[in-house]
């Protein structure tokens, strides 16, 4: 059984990291879209978001792995069921992300922003030099916890039947009439939160070198 | 039909710098090259005709300031006068409606026909950045940088000189502002007095021809202005072309050659500075000067 979850629990890692290579840059893709001066940008991005934030991620995987059929007559291959789940979870975190990041970008004072300019900062250096670094330590508590419900949202991806964690874990217990794999595979999900909670910790204490 | 003088000669030796210098004189003003005896022909800063308002209430009318090479003028007024705003349009952060801009030989805005400012390409604005430096109220130091990193990123960065150089050039600046040995010290571990300094430094490590300040003493406790007004009576010394706003009066008085009393987005009265604190002649100046005296 040990085994069995385990190699649930590497695919659960799988979707864990996928997730965060792809929202981690994407969500800073869509709060700049997000802050466009452009409106009809501005308001499409406002619109994606409030629909990523206003439906259940378990509707939106259903979403992601069914379009292709339903909407377009496409019928995609078992695999798709990861790729799906990858996708659903990386739009649906990208756009929590993004929110991180306005708020952050947000915060920084004008006068960060006027003194880079007079030093003659072009924009993108003054983003990257200036204001990322600062917007990185502020936001750190917020992305804390979404990194860490993330890692219970992956147990989401059973209704695609996803062989992670709690997919596994679901079948053993209905092939043993047992609970025990529930049990494990909570320990699992906890211990795994231990260690990222302790990592955004360290993250948290190397960003404290500075304070405004 | 090119004259002798500007043709080209084949020179050896020394004298070749020295043409080489001349050249360069010459390139960066060319106002100049028909009477080189003559000094200053070109103010280092021009704003004339300023207007500027903010959503419909004018903030300035009709401004118009020369600052000259070496020359200190200090800007004086009560609050809302607009003070921080002609600040503000000098240094490209706020842009005025009318009116004309020049660092030099750049322009940096000038009227159309219609009488409306028209700014000049982003390149020519960023030579122009190249020519002046602001210290601000509050600091704004980088908060995530060293006190070394804040005063060495932007030459590094922005004027792509070399690292050495740089540092090097820091560490004589932080010395002159009596911050020795402060290189790795992050802002936060400083006392405004200090971070204000360290601003000054950043300002300073540009090679700015002008350097603006805007009420560089107003967000410290009183027994620590004295560090930073020392450092810019001494910057004043070295004849440092600045235009500084503030409410010291008296400081203003001491170490500005010019002064300039604004209100209500005008300019009243300008006048030597001992004269205009000592003596002013207009009755707003007088106001203004007696309500401040009563205040401290
Ligand atoms: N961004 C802005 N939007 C709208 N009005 C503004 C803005 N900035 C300044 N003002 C207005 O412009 C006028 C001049 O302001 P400014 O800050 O230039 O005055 P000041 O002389 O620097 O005053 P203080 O001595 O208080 O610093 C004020 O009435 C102010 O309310
Ligand atoms: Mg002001």
């Amino acid at each position: 059984m040990l085994a069995m979850l385990g190699s649930g629990f590497l695919v659960s890692l799988q979707i864990f990291f996928l997730t965060l290579l792809g929202s981690l840059p994407l969500g800073l893709v869509v709060a700049f879209g997000r802050m466009s001066t452009f409106k009809p940008l501005s308001l499409l991005v406002q619109f994606y978001i409030s629909i990523m934030r206003g439906t259940p991620l378990m509707l939106q995987l259903m979403v992601v792995y069914y379009v292709p059929y339903f909407g377009f007559g496409v019928s995609m291959g078992d695999g798709y069921r990861f790729t799906a789940t990858i996708i659903a979870f990386i739009i649906n975190y990208s756009a929590y992300f993004a929110e991180i990041y306005r708020s952050g970008i947000q915060s920084i004072p004008r006068g960060q922003y006027e003194a880079s300019g007079v030093l003659g900062y072009s924009q993108a250096q003054t983003f990257f030099i200036v204001i990322f670094p600062q917007v990185v330590k502020r936001i750190l508590p917020p992305v804390t916890n979404e990194v860490i419900t993330l890692v219970k949202d992956t147990s989401l991806s059973f209704v695609l039947s996803v062989p992670e964690m709690f997919t596994t874990a679901r079948a053993i217990a209905a092939a043993q009439k047992a609970m025990t794999s529930f049990v494990v595979a909570g320990v699992f999900y906890y211990l795994f939160n231990l260690v990222v909670a302790a990592a955004m910790n360290l993250f948290e204490k190397k960003m404290s070198y500075y304070h405004e | 039909m090119n004259s002798p003088a500007n043709t080209p000669r084949q020179v050896k030796g020394p004298a070749r710098a020295a043409i080489g210098n001349l050249e360069r004189a010459a390139a960066s003003s060319p106002a100049q090259t028909d009477s080189p005896a003559q000094e200053n022909a070109a103010p280092l800063l021009s704003l004339e005709h300023i207007r500027k308002s903010f959503d419909d209430v004018c903030v300035l009318q009709d401004i118009s300031v020369q600052v000259s090479k070496g020359e200190v003028l200090a800007v004086i007024g009560p609050s809302g006068s607009g003070k921080s705003t002609l600040l503000r349009c000098a240094t490209l952060l706020e842009s005025f409606e009318s009116g004309r801009l020049s660092y030099g030989d750049l322009v940096i805005a000038e009227d159309n026909a219609q009488g409306q400012a028209v700014y000049a390409s982003k390149h020519v604005q960023k030579q122009a950045r190249a020519r002046f430096g602001l210290v601000f109220q509050n600091f704004n130091l980088f908060p995530h940088f060293t006190v070394m990193r804040n005063i060495a990123s932007a030459p590094m960065r922005v004027q792509r000189r070399p690292k050495e150089e740089v540092h090097e050039q820091a560490r004589a600046l932080l010395a002159k502002m009596g911050l020795s040995g402060k290189e790795d010290m992050m802002p936060c571990e400083l006392s405004g007095g200090q971070q204000q300094r360290v601003a000054i430094a950043r300002a300073l490590a540009l090679n700015p021809e002008v350097l603006f300040f805007d009420e560089p003493t107003s967000a410290l406790d009183p027994e620590l202005t004295w560090e930073v007004l020392t450092v810019i009576r001494n910057l004043a010394a070295e004849h440092m072309t600045m235009v500084i706003v503030t409410h010291e009066m008296f400081f203003a008085r001491d170490v500005a050659d010019r002064i300039i009393f604004m209100e209500d987005g005008a300019i009243v009265e300008e006048g030597r500075a001992s004269d205009l604190i000592n003596d002013p002649r207009h009755q707003r100046t007088k106001a203004f000067l007696s309500t401040y005296a009563a205040k401290r």
